[in-house]
Parts: structure tokens; sequence; C-alpha cells
């Protein structure tokens, strides 16, 4: 009984299909010309053939932009690549571990003034980061003076040779102005508002009946989320999991204020000073946002219907 | 049911009140610090001792807004330009959005092969978006036009080609027009200048941002679409209604709430966009594409200038929060009634 048999006129369909093709081309044409141009050669690289497909298939461009060129003095995104990995992984699961405690608590333990907690940490979604840029920054700085003993008597430290790498671990997520355990901390907490409202609502739909013959059986707190709600999380973790490391790849503004050294800066801040660099061919800049954009575009390709709701999550629709 | 405390419900207040604190502390106490730092004299980082957090300097009140709105020709134009902005980028969004779901929603093959090129900008970051735009709408020169100018004359449409981000221009009521004549008899002989223009180089942004945006408004209505029953349609077809009449009187008005979440959306991006610019005009010919959100970095991390910044970062939340307020309120009162 589908009405589509009733309305295919031909004419009217053809016209349909073409403005969706249309809209497509719109979409794909950025993609078009940064995969084209990312595959040529430095010969085949030309101003006035631009929209043309390469002569042939060469990787040049990437190369140069992860590698850098020494000739011209410019650094790669490798290292950039790996700072976003390094802050984007575990600020990610750190997340989506704080919004599944909240949300639990949230959806399954109201306690009086829950709902005004849960606006309260709502709100926090929405501020633009401005209004909290300065003084985030003078506390990261503050937590850099203090942790700077620390920081500057790791290497004197007398460890085994293989747990060497606690040394570099350390460095690395120190909470502090300038590193990657500064920024992951600050994706953390401003993640707080995004992961709870995901994970509120989605544990919302778990019935209360299945807690409450947990309760029977002699399950607290700890042992309803561990053999009830958790096992059931599989779908709201994997939502939170693509929100938060699409948004943490992808941001900018912290990363820009709160990293001020090259060797922590996460791919965004050195995709834009690449692309602000004249003296780097738009070739390699091409490759470069290729790079950038890689990681989150093979979630959306493999994962696309997960994404897809985190999207409409964030929307509020509850 | 009479709540009481006992363990678990003290466990569970436990497990989220590191959460509330932090948001306390990062959201509510650093809003209080900026709004604070907002009314000083703070044009220094000396100003601060090295780890503090406080700055040793004095009040001036609001003179740091008063400034904005008066004497800061940088920040008027900023005002405009976010504007124009807002308006032409919720406009275009909610108007491809509604009209791509709309088609995709008439049984089309493939649906979800569109759905997902149409949606996949929004996996990128506004870097890369603002990277690639800008490369794209390069105007290159006249003899040798580049990116989407070069698209443009090889597709036979060279008259179609436009300087794009790099034009200065502002598009305004001219004072000696009909309308600006009219508007200077009734006294409003200032709008009748650029500051109340449409910056042509602040479209070519909006462009890149709706290419980025604009699926994500058509997956909200698509979603919407499919939650209008079928036996809706059935009927106002039984009703003697045609296809253009179901979607006019039958769906429209139940996308409505639909169209205030993704206004709330895309407008506080809109209100707070900084990524796209940083990457692909900066503050442009003339701050033709300079933003409040921008502005707010320029001066702070670069400029020095904690205080105007702090003021601009104030004035910034308060837009967002007349935006979202009312509609996170709302949310919330239907869903405890629920």
């Amino acid at each position: 009984m589908s009405a589509g048999n009733h309305r295919s006129v031909r004419p009217s369909r053809i016209l349909l299909y073409i403005v969706l093709i249309l809209a497509a081309g719109f979409f794909l044409m950025p993609v078009y010309i940064l995969i084209v141009t990312s595959l040529k050669s430095y010969a085949d690289v030309n101003l006035a053939t631009m929209w043309s497909l390469p002569k042939q298939i060469s990787l040049d461009s990437f190369l140069s932009a992860w590698n850098g060129d020494p000739t011209k003095g410019t650094i790669g995104l490798s290292n950039n690549f790996m700072n976003s990995m390094k802050l984007a992984i575990p600020a990610t699961i750190l997340s989506a571990i704080v919004g599944s405690l909240n949300g639990y608590v949230l959806a399954k333990w109201k306690f009086p003034g829950a709902n005004f907690i849960f606006a309260l940490i709502l709100f926090g979604m929405f501020i633009p980061y401005q209004s909290i840029l300065i003084p985030l920054m003078l506390t990261l700085q503050a937590w850099g003076k203090a942790l700077r003993p620390l920081v500057e008597n790791v290497q004197a430290w007398q460890v085994p040779i293989f747990l060497e790498w606690i040394k570099t671990l350390v460095q690395t997520y120190v909470p502090a102005y300038g590193t990657i355990g500064g920024l992951m901390i600050v994706h953390v907490i401003y993640g707080i508002p995004i992961t709870t409202l995901i994970f509120r609502n989605y544990y919302a739909e778990i019935p209360d009946e299945l807690l409450e013959a947990g309760k029977i059986d002699g399950a607290g707190f700890w042992g309803l989320y561990r053999y009830v709600l958790f096992p059931l999380s599989v779908p709201g973790f994997v939502v939170v999991i693509i929100w938060e490391f699409q948004s943490i790849w992808n941001e900018f503004l912290f990363a820009v204020v709160l990293t001020n050294n090259a060797a922590s800066q996460p791919i965004t801040v050195a995709l834009n000073n690449l692309a602000g660099s004249y003296i780097v061919e738009w070739n390699v800049q091409m490759a470069g946002a290729l790079l950038a954009a890689l990681p989150t575009l093979l979630i959306f390709i493999v994962l696309g219907r997960y994404f897809m709701r985190g999207l409409l999550a964030g929307s509020l629709k509850g | 049911m009479h709540w009481r405390l006992n363990r678990d419900r003290l466990t569970a207040i436990l497990v989220i009140l590191p959460s509330v604190i932090a948001i306390l502390v990062f959201v509510y106490g650093f809003i209080g610090w900026t709004g604070w730092a907002s009314t000083l004299n703070w044009n220094d980082m000396m100003a601060i001792p090295k780890g503090g957090l406080f700055p040793a300097t004095n009040s001036i009140q609001m003179d740091n807004y008063i400034r904005l709105f008066t004497v800061d020709q940088r920040f008027q134009i900023d005002l405009r330009n976010t504007i124009v902005f807002t308006v032409f980028f919720i406009g275009s969004c909610l108007f491809l959005g509604l009209g791509l779901a709309i088609l995709l929603d008439q049984k089309i093959r493939n649906e979800g092969f569109f759905r997902s090129i149409y949606l996949f900008p929004m996996a990128v970051s506004f870097i890369v978006t603002g990277v690639v735009w800008r490369w794209l709408l390069n105007p290159g020169s006249a003899g040798a036009p580049v990116g989407v100018n070069q698209l443009l004359v090889n597709l036979g449409l060279p008259f179609l080609q436009s300087k794009w981000y790099t034009n200065p221009q502002a598009l305004y009521i001219l004072p000696d027009s009909p309308v600006g004549q009219f508007l200077h008899q009734v006294g409003l002989s200032s709008v009748t200048t650029p500051n109340f223009g449409i910056s042509v180089a602040m479209l070519s942004v909006v462009l890149a941002a709706v290419w980025q945006m604009s699926g994500y408004t058509m997956a909200l209505y698509l979603a919407g679409l499919r939650g209008v029953p079928d036996e809706l349609r059935e009927a106002a077809r039984v009703d003697g209604a045609n296809e253009i009449q179901i979607y006019q009187q039958v769906i429209m008005p139940l996308l409505r709430p639909i169209t205030l979440s993704a206004v709330i959306i895309l407008g506080h991006i809109s209100l707070k966009i900084f990524d796209l610019i940083s990457a692909m005009t900066g503050p442009g010919p003339a701050f033709a594409t300079d933003v409040p959100a921008y502005y707010m970095f320029d001066t702070v991390f670069r400029g020095n200038h904690f205080a105007r910044g702090a003021a601009i970062a104030i004035i910034l939340l308060i837009s967002v929060a007349v935006l979202v307020v009312p509609y996170l309120v709302n949310a919330i009162r239907t869903e405890v009634h629920r």
C-alpha cells in the first residue's frame, strides 16, 4: 500500500533527482578539490588547471604536509596529529565515564533540586567560551606554576628502565597551561553538560522496574550501575564517544589559547598556522586539511548512524 | 513520595558533586570573574602577578561597555557583521535544510546515500572548512581566476565571478535615495550609513558556514518529517488535499518546534562564530568579516586589553543567554511535567 505508486509522475521524479544531485555537487565540491589537489604531484600542480584530475597519483603533498619541508624550515603536521590523538582519546573516555555517572544519578536517583542542578549544568553547554577564557588561562597558568617543581624534577626521578615512559606521561598530562593534560582537563570539564544530557536522556528510557528488581535482589547504587545500567549503556557510550571525540578533535578556541608551544598544539591550531603561512603551497595546505579531517570523516562514514543520534541529542530533543 | 536520605542516595549525591562543583567554578565562577574584570582598567599583562588570578588595577565601572557602544568603530562594525551573518546563515540553513528534507521525504531511492553526503560536513572542523573555502573563494586575478571563479568561467558563467571575501564594500541604504530621504525625514538618518549595511565579504563566510551546517538542519527536519504519522497525510489526501497543500497545512505546522530548535542552535553557533573566521578570513579588509568573538580574542591575546575583551565576552554571553535561556527553561519544564 505504498503511496509512491500513485504519484510516480515521471518528469517530476527526474527533476527531483536532478535537484538532489545538484545539491550533492555543492556539498562534494570542496571534497573534490581537496582530494584532487592532494593527489597531484608537484609538477602537476598548476593554478590554471586546479579543477582537472591529476595526471598521475602522487603522495608528495601528503608527505610534505605530514613531514614538513626542511628546505623551507616548515614543520609537518605529524606531531600535531599525534597530539590531537593523545588529547582526544583520553578526554573522550573520561568525559564518557563522567557523563554516564552524572546521567545515572540525574535519571535514576533524583534528589530534591535535581532538576535545578540539571538546568544549571545544561546552561554550560551554550555559553560562549570567550566568557570564561581569561580566568581559565590564568587558572591553568597558576596550576603550571604550582606544579613546576614536579615537572622539572621528573627527569631526575630514579625509576626502573622499563618505567621510563612514566616520565613522558607525567610531562604530557600534567594539568597546566601549555600541556596536553591542561587542555584535556578543560575538555572534560566543559564536556560535562553535553555528556550528562545525552546519558540522562538515554537512561530515562530504561524502565525503573529493572532497577526495582535489582534493588529487591539487594543491589545498591554501584551494584545497579554495574549489573543493570552499564550493560545496557553500550549505544549511549557509542553516541557520546563519537560526539566527544569529534568535538574535541575539531575544537580550536581552547587549543589556540591554552597551548602556546608547537610541541603540544593539536592539529586544528597547526593547520590554521599552516594555512596562514605564505611559504606553504596550496596543495600542501589542502593535503593538511584532508589529514586533519580524516579521523572524524572516517568515523562518520563507518558509524554515521550513531553520529546522527549524537547530533539530535545535541538539539535537546529530550 | 517523600524523599529521605539513605546510603545509596548519599552515594548518588557524592558522585555528581565533583561535576557540580566543577561547573559552579569553571562556568559560573569564571563568568562572574569575567564580569568583574570587565569593569576594570586593565590593559596590561603585568597587572597580574605570575601565577595569580586577580589583577591589581582600579575599577572604571561601565566605561569599557560605554566605550564599545559609543566610540569603538570596530565593535560597531562587528555588531553589524554578526547580525548580517546570523540572519543570512539561519535563513539559508532553514531554507536549504527544509527543502532538502522535503525532497528526501519523497521515498527516494538511495536516500541514505544522499543524506550522508548532505550531512558529512558536520564531521569536519570549522578550521578545515575555513581553509578549504578560503582557497575555493580566493578571487585570483582578473586574467587568471582560481577556485570557484575559475569553475564559473569553465562553466560559461563568467559574469557570476565575485571578489568574495576580499570585497570591502557594504550594501546600505544611500542617503539620497528615496528611502534614505524618508529615513532622514523621520530622524533615522544614521541608518543610511555603512554601519547599518550588509558586508558583502561576510556573505562568503556565510556560504562556507551554510555548507557546513545546512545538512544538520536537514537532519533535524527529516527526523521531524519522519515523526508525522502516515495516517495524517492519508486523511488529508482523502479530504482532497494535494501534496503541496498537505505540506502547507498539515506538515509545516507540526514542524514549528523543529524550526525553533534549529533557530536556537544555529543562532548560538552564529553568535559565537570564531574558528571559521580565524581560518578563512580573519578580520578581513576594513573589518569586513570581523565579529565580536574574534575581536575579543584579538584584543585580549594579542593586544593585552583584558578588560575590553572581558566586556565583549559578557556582551556575547548576554546575547546567547537571551536566545537560549527561555528555550532551556521551557524544554526542562515540559520534560518535568511529562
